[in-house]
């Protein structure tokens, strides 16, 4: 548990509860271990994908989030919330589902909360995810419940919440628990409610992948590198 | 409205998961509308040709239907829906005025042509394609 750079900025800060620490090394690790996730679990996605949906959630998702590793790896952003941004932007562009716009506009809009800052604190990572969060469900017109990416979505932003912005793998069990608990759900949005009572028994993939978004934060945040890339892009 | 155009028409993009589908049904309107010349296009699928949609084609696509009168999208489903209002939320990257259109693609898009080739602003445009929903078949 050696502290990575955000935990040295913690203590360097201002001190206090309100100690800027995550900087936007943290975010880009952030993204690029969710492109390992991604990428590792892209199979899973599309299997899911292929019960009640059109069987191109992992390529999409895959073909997104390497873009962003790609883009991050040629240039890092100066500060957090143009590092979410800019992956936003990127995912917008290159997913091609409806994984693009629902996903760009989580990373964006979080971004567009978080500010200007060269650092930024952890309360307040949570009350901007709140806000992306929040857009996503404007955008695709969905609640908690309709078996989407925001059932785990809101478990996790509650879970972080409810820890004042810390506890980072709270939010990654609640969410790998909201994703879970999608199976019971008939879904309400998207092609998968084409299906009807027949989306029954299924683990959403929109959800699965939410989770797993939120668990690459976790892992960021532990400083667990999931895989040999770097966010600093050294290469 | 003729008018508050000067002479410029509302273009027209039709965002579909499928190019085929996009650039069949811009073509079928064209011919409907007897407009060969309408300002339609298509921008569907994946720059690869695949099935999806890209933020890329229909900005493009905008863009070049777009002489200044404003460009009204008409869109299938789902990503298509939502892609567009993420351009429309977000960014820049559309011409001045977009504006996304709530019609069904292929009876919104004959609607569309026949009232931008007449001289329609884009609200009137975007109306007589939305009307289109009305237009019951039973």
């Amino acid at each position: 548990m050696s502290g990575k750079v955000t935990n040295d900025a913690g203590g360097s800060g201002e001190g206090g509860e309100g100690a800027q620490e995550l900087d936007a090394a943290f975010f880009a690790r952030w993204m690029t271990t969710a492109a390992d996730a991604v990428s590792h679990e892209a199979d899973r996605l599309t299997e899911l994908d292929s019960a009640i949906g059109d069987a191109d959630h992992g390529g999409n998702m895959r073909r997104g989030f390497e873009a962003v590793r790609e883009e991050l790896g040629e240039d890092v952003p100066g500060t957090p919330g143009a590092v979410l941004m800019t992956a936003g932007r990127k995912l917008v562009s290159t997913v091609g589902g409806a994984s693009g716009p629902l996903y760009g506009t989580l990373l964006r809009r979080t971004g567009k909360a978080l500010g200007t800052g060269e650092r930024v604190g952890r309360e307040e990572l949570a009350a901007a995810l709140r806000t992306g969060i929040d857009a996503v469900a404007q955008l695709g017109g969905a609640a908690v419940g309709d078996k989407t990416m925001l059932d785990a979505l809101y478990p996790a932003v509650e879970a972080l919440a409810d820890s004042g912005g810390k506890d980072f793998e709270a939010a990654r069990a609640a969410a790998e628990r909201g994703a879970e608990e999608t199976v019971p759900l008939q879904a309400r949005k998207g092609r998968a409610s084409y299906l009807g009572e027949r989306s029954i028994g299924h683990q959403d993939p929109g959800a699965t992948s939410a989770a797993l978004l939120v668990a690459a934060l976790a892992a960021a945040d532990a400083g667990q590198d999931a895989a040999t890339s770097d966010s600093g892009g050294s290469e | 409205m003729a008018e508050a155009n000067e002479g410029k028409r509302v273009g027209i993009v039709l965002v579909s998961h499928s190019k085929e589908v996009a650039d069949s049904v811009a073509r079928l309107a064209a011919g409907l509308a007897g407009v060969p010349d309408a300002l339609v296009a298509g921008a569907g699928g994946l720059p690869d040709g695949g099935l999806g949609t890209s933020e890329e084609l229909i900005v493009e696509a905008a863009h070049r239907m777009d002489e200044g009168a404003g460009v009204a999208l008409l869109v299938d489903l789902g990503s298509a829906v939502l892609t567009v209002k993420t351009l429309l939320a977000e960014g820049d990257e559309l011409p001045e005025p977009a504006r996304l259109v709530d019609a069904p693609l292929v009876e919104g898009a004959v609607a569309a042509v026949v009232t931008a080739a007449g001289g329609g602003d884009l609200a009137a445009v975007a109306a007589a394609a939305e009307e289109a929903y009305t237009y019951r078949k039973l």
